[in-house]
């Protein structure tokens, strides 16, 4: 097959503001070639002898076959080869350039926070961390990284906190939301503390190979289900979050959600304020309703935005959620992509514009 | 009736089945399918996505889990990025026909001999012999 195509002709209209783009997924062309380097060579001969095994099947791929190859736009992989966003000149072309994209947060997936060897999965996400300066954000400072760990070893991720928060290059810790444990377990609590105390929010994007089923109540059929679930298990680690007192006891913790969807954030928060009334004696040390955490310390990134018939509802539910909350995301390459000219199809006013596609980004990433 | 543009050659199409081009500013994809020609706007209705990166699949229909029915191969069009299907015939949407359609246009072949009978010709060279496809927009 022969396709031609330019890349986003019909979006090429600069807006006009440059825009922060809150999840972005550059992968390496090769990990041997761009990421093997930065191991220690006991674990490149580790890798060639035992390979990167994982704490729960196919997690190197995907427990559900996407519906596109790569879970990808198809028109995203580069002419020069290699994986979609694998290629900063095509990058810069397709989606930074054509979308005036003044900031745009990279969130590596599946590439060591699930690896079952702890100390391989410290080495792996050390490099990655390695990988996306050397190859990403020294090349090119409109993209920024987020630091990659294995939360489940707190001491290291904390290392990896100190080695990189201070630079320009990084803006976030990254957590996967399905956690081997809910989110609001102590054995997490010097990640938050870490990331609190340089400024950094926690940005958790959906997926994680936990070993968990993705649902509450099991393993779905399909690929849709399991996607449709990551609102699911992002609703928990609110809750687990909030009701285990982890905002009450980091005070600068921000946190945000990437990749779940927004809508159900105001019933949740509804519910969460109800049950706290009623349930003092369990949750004593949560001393605020826990909408005013949600509100105060929680930020959503869009994609992939709901799309009710009536867009009007959408603009409803944001007024709910607060309108310095939410996030412009566009997922970039991935098939669920949201255009930024089409992702909020609603009259806005500019205070409310600038907020979404831009001002809320730097505030909530402490760079405002 | 719009008007009409030579927009290719026939033997543009050798080993492709679609050819990306402009009429009126606006980017039309064109798909040959055998020997029937379809066109459509670039611009998927829901998003913009680029058509002409997209897959041309069959109809799939299905009564219930474990039986699907194929037809109508390579007249389904399938958006390369959010996957929506739009019937190439009509553009209609295959999840929500009669609210979200793509823009289907007229494409046609002609030989060299009719190119003057067909309108503008813009600034496409037509001095060689063999059909060209023709848009109406």
């Amino acid at each position: 097959m022969n396709v031609e195509t330019k890349p986003n002709q019909d979006t090429a209209k600069p807006a006009r503001l440059g825009i922060a783009d809150c999840d972005v997924h550059p992968t390496p062309a090769s990990l041997e070639k761009e990421v093997f380097p930065f191991l220690e060579k006991r674990w490149r001969d580790y890798i060639g002898a035992y390979g990167m095994v994982q704490r729960m099947g196919f997690a190197g791929g995907t427990q559900y076959p996407k519906g596109q190859p790569n879970a990808a736009r198809r028109d995203a992989f580069p002419p020069t080869g290699g994986p979609p966003a694998s290629d900063l000149g095509f990058f810069r072309e397709q989606h930074l350039d054509a979308h005036n994209v003044d900031m745009a947060v990279m969130i590596p997936l599946r590439v060591g926070q699930a690896l079952q060897n702890m100390d391989l999965a410290v080495a792996v996400c050390a490099a990655m961390n390695d990988w996306q300066e050397a190859f990403w954000t020294s090349q090119e400072p409109r993209v920024k990284g987020s630091i990659v760990m294995a939360y489940e070893n707190a001491e290291a991720c904390v290392s990896q906190i100190e080695k990189h928060a201070h630079k320009d290059d990084f803006v976030q810790v990254s957590m996967l939301s399905r956690t081997p444990d809910p989110m609001g377990h102590r054995k997490y609590w010097p990640i938050y503390e870490a990331a609190a105390a340089h400024g950094l929010p926690v940005g958790v994007h959906a997926f994680g190979n936990a070993g968990n089923p993705c649902t509450g109540s099991g393993w779905p059929s399909y690929y849709i289900e399991d996607m449709m679930a990551h609102s699911q298990s992002c609703a928990g680690l609110i809750t687990s979050m909030v009701y285990e007192g982890v905002f009450e006891r980091i005070p600068d913790l921000k946190l945000i959600i990437v990749e779940g969807g927004i809508a159900w954030l105001p019933s949740l928060a509804w519910r969460l304020d109800r049950v706290w009334e009623k349930n003092r004696l369990e949750l004593s040390h949560v001393k605020h309703p826990p909408s005013e955490y949600i509100r105060e310390r929680i930020w959503l990134t869009s994609q992939p935005i709901e799309e009710p018939d009536r867009r009007q509802q959408l603009v409803e539910c944001i007024d709910w959620i607060g309108w310095d909350r939410v996030l412009y995301a566009s997922d970039y390459p991935h098939w669920d992509f949201d255009d930024p000219q089409r992702a909020l199809p609603v009259q806005l006013s500019e205070a409310q514009r600038n907020g979404f596609f831009r001002d809320n980004a730097f505030r909530a990433y402490g760079l405002a | 009736m719009g008007e009409k543009h030579v927009v290719a050659r026939v033997a543009d199409f050798d080993g492709t089945d679609r050819k990306l081009v402009e009429v009126k500013g606006r980017p039309i994809v064109i798909f040959r399918l055998g020997e029937e020609w379809f066109g459509m706007l670039n611009r998927c209705p829901h998003q913009g996505g680029s058509l002409c990166a997209g897959h041309l699949i069959s109809l799939v229909e299905s009564d219930r889990p474990g039986d699907i029915r194929l037809s109508r191969k390579g007249e389904i069009l399938r958006c390369p990025w959010h996957g929506w299907e739009f019937d190439i015939r009509t553009g209609e949407s295959m999840a929500r026909p009669g609210r979200i359609r793509s823009r289907p246009v007229g494409v046609s072949v002609v030989g060299a001999a009719d190119i003057e009978t067909v309108g503008p010709l813009e600034k496409y060279d037509v001095s060689q012999e063999g059909g060209y496809v023709v848009v109406e927009l």
